[in-house]
């Protein structure tokens, strides 16, 4: 190293200030070059889709390379893809399901995490033990039991058996435990003082404390059960109750054939809600959707 | 409130709080996890009111089983596809995002859309992409000279073009992560090594990125082989296995076994089988966190 050290710097020194800067230019020409490659990768099904969606038939239809539409038919695609599938009834669905499933995770996980972060009770190592082991268990591995289970009952085809695999998250106490342990324990001993139940400290304490970590689990929540498939298409068979991937499939296979203006029309109706909170609100999901990896 | 008396209230609020996700952990994982190990050694099908216990004979009929062993090696072949592919390329562009001021937030924006979008929705866009005569790729490919290739119905095609699809979802999830790695890399590592002689990118990267992106990168390896392992909306929408078998993927071999011709005894072997692996890999990736606290 030591050695090395007076040529390298000698060498460099050499290099005039022009050509250091066409060097610099042509590294960044390569770089944006491959970035904006892959760009153009990812964006491809994103645009298509857009411009399929506001295209005639024949145009769909014709072998043909054209970018833009000559003939303007949007209106009649959604009105389609609106009209023809309920396509707003799979994104109200989807909603729903979203939404039940989130309040009670957060209603189940939330107490259960402070008890397991900040109180003593027995059976709490067991506890924590089985919630570890749960996290590495996919929903695709109790789901036969669960449907049995279901089925028994009477109660698949409803929005309560989309739901009820998912009410316990696992993660969602794992996450929240690790958030409520640095809790300062002063804060806690002095509401007790003050003659606060732990129900009270629970929720008008330590849970609005803990709201970044509720905001990004709940955009993880979210986009794992507006986006999931699998559990919908075993459970649901009424189109009225499918959520926005099990009716997206349904339209494809059944109402359009190869309707491709309608199919991308209700492609981009039922993409753009996730996509549109994520281009207000990026910092947020990113953290939510990658949280599982960083910390 | 005496000591004592308020200790034995705390235990009995800590049990409170934590028994609904105690009862919900019983009746979501461990039962059902109970139930598919006892259900392999029966022959029970859904809707039959008797059953019968079989030893291992469904055990024996997996192992033998042609379809299974193949959807096996299918799923295999798929992870070994997308693990390099989304891996490279996600730590290439990482790096080269890391470095960019003003343009980071666009490329950001860019490469993590297909992680938010509905992958149900964009599936039907990308087999419309893919279709032979109406398909933009193809169009393009007819334009430049070359002659149609039927990504979807070759059968040594169809699960690489499943694969690039996958690489195309996850490149901005594995990037973010490598983002997060590069972030915690101190910079005056870089000034120093200036200092020191290690001019040109390459040197850098090799010298400083690399070794401390090596826990990153361990995460990042085991997470995809655990996502990629989970393939299945792809398959269920765009090529529903075929053609010729060529997808059959082991989620999917699950699901038509039993959910479509409600095998349940036989699909709970399937079950316990894409448990072993997925156990297999969080193992790994247990121990790599281990190793990631420590380092």
């Amino acid at each position: 190293m030591q050695a090395t050290l007076p040529t390298r710097t000698a060498s460099e020194g050499e290099v005039s200030p022009a050509a250091a800067m066409i060097r610099r230019m042509t590294g960044l020409f390569f770089v944006h070059a491959f970035l904006l490659a892959g760009a153009v990768f990812i964006l491809l099904p994103f645009v298509w889709m857009l411009v399929t969606s506001i295209k005639p038939p024949e145009e769909v239809f014709s072998a043909e390379l054209s970018f833009w539409p000559d003939r303007f038919y949007g209106l009649e695609n959604y009105g389609f893809a609106l009209t023809a599938a309920p396509v707003l009834r799979f994104a109200l669905n989807g909603v729903i399901v979203c939404t039940g499933i989130l309040v009670v995770q957060l209603l189940i996980a939330i107490p259960c995490a402070y008890a397991l972060a900040k109180l003593q009770f027995p059976g709490r190592h067991l506890l924590f033990i089985l919630v570890l082991l749960a996290l590495c268990i996919p929903i695709q591995v109790p789901a036969l039991p669960i449907y049995v289970a279901l089925a028994w009952l009477g109660l698949l085809n409803t929005y309560f058996s989309m739901m009820v695999p998912f009410f316990l998250s696992v993660f969602g106490i794992f996450l929240f435990r690790q958030f409520f342990r640095s809790f300062p324990d002063d804060i806690i001993h002095a509401a007790r003082l003050d003659g606060m139940s732990e129900f009270e400290i629970v929720w008008r304490i330590v849970t609005p404390s803990a709201w970044p970590a509720i905001a990004a689990f709940s955009v993880f929540s979210i986009v794992a059960h507006w986006n999931d498939l699998y559990w919908p298409l075993i459970v649901i068979s009424d189109i009225n109750l499918a959520p926005p991937p099990l009716g997206m499939m349904y339209f494809a296979d059944a109402e359009t054939g190869s309707n491709y203006g309608a199919l991308t029309a209700a492609a981009t109706v039922l993409t753009a809600p996730l996509v549109v909170t994520f281009l207000f609100a990026r910092r947020r999901f990113i953290e939510g959707i990658t949280m599982t990896g960083v910390k | 409130m005496p000591f004592r008396r308020q200790f034995l209230w705390q235990k009995l609020t800590g049990a409170g709080f934590a028994l609904p996700a105690f009862l919900l952990l019983l009746a979501l994982h461990v039962v059902p996890l109970l139930v598919l190990a006892a259900l392999s050694f029966t022959d029970y099908e859904l809707g039959v009111v008797t059953f019968e216990w079989v030893g291992l004979d469904n055990y024996a009929q997996a192992f033998s089983d042609e379809v299974f062993r193949r959807s096996l090696v299918n799923t295999l072949y798929y992870v070994a596809i997308v693990l390099p592919g989304s891996v490279i390329l996600a730590l290439l562009v990482a790096v080269l995002v890391h470095q960019r001021k003003r343009t980071r937030s666009f490329y950001e924006i860019v490469y993590f859309l297909p992680v938010t979008s509905t992958l149900i929705a964009m599936a039907t866009v990308w087999q419309f992409l893919l279709h032979p005569s109406l398909g933009v790729i193809n169009a393009a490919l007819r334009k430049l000279g070359f002659s149609e290739v039927p990504f979807l119905s070759d059968p040594d095609l169809a699960l690489p073009t499943l694969a690039v699809i996958g690489i195309w979802q996850l490149v901005g999830f594995n990037m973010i992560l490598f983002l997060a790695g590069l972030s915690s890399i101190p910079r005056d590592l870089y000034e120093a090594s200036a200092i020191d002689g290690v001019g040109n990118g390459i040197d850098r990267f090799l010298t400083i990125t690399w070794p401390l992106l090596g826990p990153t990168t361990l995460f990042v390896i085991v997470t995809t082989s655990i996502t990629a392992f989970k393939l299945f909306d792809t398959v269920a929408v765009m090529t529903k296995g075929g053609p010729q078998g060529s997808t059959e993927v082991i989620l999917y071999a699950i699901y038509l076994e039993g959910f479509y011709y409600f095998r349940t005894a036989y699909a709970s072997v399937l079950t316990l089988v894409f448990l072993t692996f997925v156990v297999i890999f969080s193992v790994i990736q247990t121990f790599v966190l281990d190793r990631r606290t420590h380092y």
